[in-house]
């Protein structure tokens, strides 16, 4: 089989890469449908990282982040608001910096990357939160959510390692 | 352009991983256990205030059972008990007994008050009522 030209290839990475950014924003619609309450603001499942963390392995970090990027304008400008999007900023930002960096370092699996990524999104959220609002009493919350950023990291990370091995095979057979 | 990445060991660093979870999982927990000892060390105890002629005398934790004795300079006394985490005045030497028949007071803002010693006793960092303000 002759190899793809240059064309074929940028044509499939902009399909796989608006699908991705088209899953994401669904996840993030979905998750704000279903209402998490533990008493603590900020407890969610990530489910929107678990396409970061797969467009991270499938696709490259360059990759990852203009998906991240577009996934919380989209989301930010049709379900959220100003407010709402500075946080996602900043929690999407400084997770996927730290995942892209464990990524690199190569002493974790995809587990350990995404439970890194939800401990830091959730970090990200409280230092831009306790900025806003001037109080430091925001950090009571960080325990319980570093808690709940690990188990939903861990659960995502399982789920991305079954995806990516799936969907590796398409990518690269496509 | 990039090629997409090579093929990912999914399975051979769990160790690690486990590794990770547990340290997190341990920072959390001593993060929690130093915010609370933190916060208890700062949260003040509810107090009994005594005041005569408006001004602070002394202040008494609700927490010690205490039996004290507010003497006036013209004699009078009222005697203040702190028992069960309430403030009560027991016996007082004011004509009218008003202080005595109220019952023990040991929420934010109550008062017990003996107008004609001006003996007012405060409670201050309490909990807050349970009801409403009305039982004040």
């Amino acid at each position: 089989m002759a190899p793809p030209i240059k064309e074929e290839i940028m044509a499939k990475k902009a399909a796989y890469m608006g699908m991705m950014v088209a899953l994401a924003f669904v996840f993030s619609y979905l998750e704000s449908l279903v209402p998490i309450n533990f008493g603590i603001p900020g407890i969610k499942l990530g489910l929107a990282n678990l396409v970061a963390i797969v467009a991270l392995y499938t696709m490259g970090s360059k990759e990852a982040c203009t998906l991240s990027l577009i996934r919380i304008i989209l989301t930010g400008f049709t379900f959220g608001n100003p407010s709402s999007m500075l946080y996602s900023l900043a929690g999407g930002i400084l997770s996927l910096l730290v995942m892209i960096l464990a990524q690199k370092i190569k002493i974790f699996s995809v587990t350990g990357v995404s439970v890194l990524g939800g401990v830091f999104h959730n970090t990200g959220q409280i230092l831009v939160a306790a900025l806003v609002v001037e109080n430091e009493r925001l950090f009571y919350y960080l325990p319980m959510l570093m808690i709940s950023g690990t188990i939903a990291g861990t659960l995502i990370g399982i789920l991305a390692a079954i995806l990516i091995k799936r969907l590796e095979r398409l990518i690269k057979e496509g | 352009m990039e090629e997409f990445t090579g093929p990912v060991d999914l399975n051979s660093m769990k160790k690690n991983d486990v590794i990770l979870i547990g340290v997190i999982l341990i920072l959390a927990l001593a993060a929690f256990g130093g915010i609370s000892w933190y916060s208890e060390k700062n949260t003040k105890e509810a107090e009994a205030v005594v005041y005569v002629d408006g001004e602070e005398q002394e202040r008494y934790p609700l927490n010690q059972d205490t039996s004290v004795r507010v003497s006036l300079e013209d004699g009078n006394y009222n005697l203040l008990e702190i028992k069960d985490g309430q403030a009560d005045i027991t016996e007082a030497s004011c004509p009218d007994k008003v202080c005595v028949d109220h019952r023990p007071v040991k929420n934010q803002g109550e008062s017990l008050v003996c107008l004609p010693h001006k003996v007012v006793v405060e409670i201050e960092n309490g909990e807050e009522a349970k009801i409403d303000g009305a039982t004040h």
